[in-house]
């Protein structure tokens, strides 16, 4: 396809004029001074732009993953619907890395219980209320957290929405979807944005799966129908099934950081 | 998903535009959507409205030009367009395509006075 026109039927590039193409039966787009044509308007009264929505954010996600490089942070983005655990898996798994150097970023519409549940466990917590927003945005979080350790764990957990964080870069090094059991096999399916995203699949709650007939074996074969390379693992934060593994990806992804 | 956003990051890359290339209105923004960008096209020209009132944005014509959305066939080892993210190859009919495009949102070009 041209990058320039959207054009689907292009046949070959003419390499001397890389924004011109030819189609099967006949030639036409990018001959005017600004590369190309729009019908009933004046070259020069166009300006392109060619920039990305989005580009400011992304600007600011840049600036957050190279001084998160810089510094061997392993930054990791928890996103999911409203009340699949987030915040319970971040207190379990805050208390299974002990004294490793942490910090987190809760991000809700409103109030601080979150970043309070995390502060009892004698864990850094800064709490980003967005008001009307439904997501984070990479200003945000770099402006939240300033100061980190090297070589530590930065876990933000985005606001509880399954749709409108899959766009946001924050600089994270992977988007980690938690999933319960009690929210239905066709999620992934439904929501496909927020799974492709996502590195790291995590199915909560199991514990529960005998009680409300969830198939989780289904749930695996969606997250994989919209995502083929995501990791998946099987989790309950109550019992502390499936922890010992979570840590185990987190120290691993921690190591092959690098940085100072 | 976050129309309004989409319409702010708009606003401000038109102010950014106007200053560098020196012109006083805008009266078309033309877009590029990826089928699987996420943008809801009927809310962002709901919200283009609202968001660039009082900029030289104002009134302006909203074009949006669809981009498809393509994968990688594993099987086929190709590169094929498809309309949603678990469809399968329309070539050879397997599933676990691989998305590769198609989650654009630019702006394209500004017609400007």
């Amino acid at each position: 396809m041209c990058t320039v026109c959207g054009c689907h039927d292009v046949v070959q590039f003419d390499a001397g004029l890389p924004f011109r193409h030819v189609l099967a039966d006949a030639q036409h787009h990018g001959r005017g001074a600004a590369g190309v044509s729009v019908p009933g308007l004046s070259q020069a009264r166009l300006v392109q732009v060619e920039t990305a929505i989005l580009s400011k954010n992304d600007a600011y996600a840049a600036e957050n993953r190279a001084l998160w490089a810089g510094l061997g942070v392993l930054a990791l983005n928890l996103v999911s619907s409203p009340g699949s655990g987030k915040t319970t898996l971040l207190c379990r798994t805050i208390e299974r890395l002990g004294a490793a150097p942490l910090a987190v970023i809760e991000g809700d519409q409103q109030t601080s219980l979150d970043a309070d549940r995390i502060r009892a466990t004698g864990a850094r917590a800064v709490q980003i209320n967005t008001g009307k927003g439904c997501h984070l945005d990479a200003q945000m979080v770099g402006r939240a957290m300033a100061g980190l350790v090297p070589r530590s764990y930065l876990f933000i957990e985005n606001v509880g929405n399954l749709v409108c964080p899959a766009a946001f870069d924050l600089g994270e090094d992977a988007k980690v979807a938690i999933l319960s059991v009690t929210e239905g096999e066709d999620k992934p399916l439904k929501y496909p944005d927020m799974f492709a995203a996502a590195r790291l699949a995590i199915l909560n709650k199991i514990d529960l799966a005998p009680h409300c007939d969830a198939d989780l074996a289904a749930y695996e074969a969606n997250l994989r129908r919209v995502n083929p390379t995501i990791a998946i693992l099987r989790l309950s934060a109550r019992t502390g099934q499936g922890m010992a593994e979570w840590v185990a990806w987190l120290i691993r992804a921690l190591a092959a950081k690098g940085g100072i | 998903m976050h129309e309004v956003s989409l319409c702010e990051g708009i606003r401000g890359i038109i102010a950014d535009q106007a200053a560098a290339q020196g012109f006083a209105r805008v009266v078309v923004v033309r877009l590029e959507i990826g089928r699987f960008a996420g943008v809801e096209k009927a809310a962002l020209a709901f919200a283009f409205d609202a968001v660039m009132a009082g900029s030289l944005a104002e009134g302006a014509q909203l074009q949006m030009i669809d981009l498809p959305g393509r994968a990688l066939c594993y099987a086929c080892d190709l590169v094929v367009e498809i309309d949603d993210r678990f469809a399968p190859c329309p070539v050879c009919g397997s599933v676990g395509l691989q998305p590769v495009g198609g989650d654009e949102m630019r702006i394209r070009n500004l017609e400007v006075l």
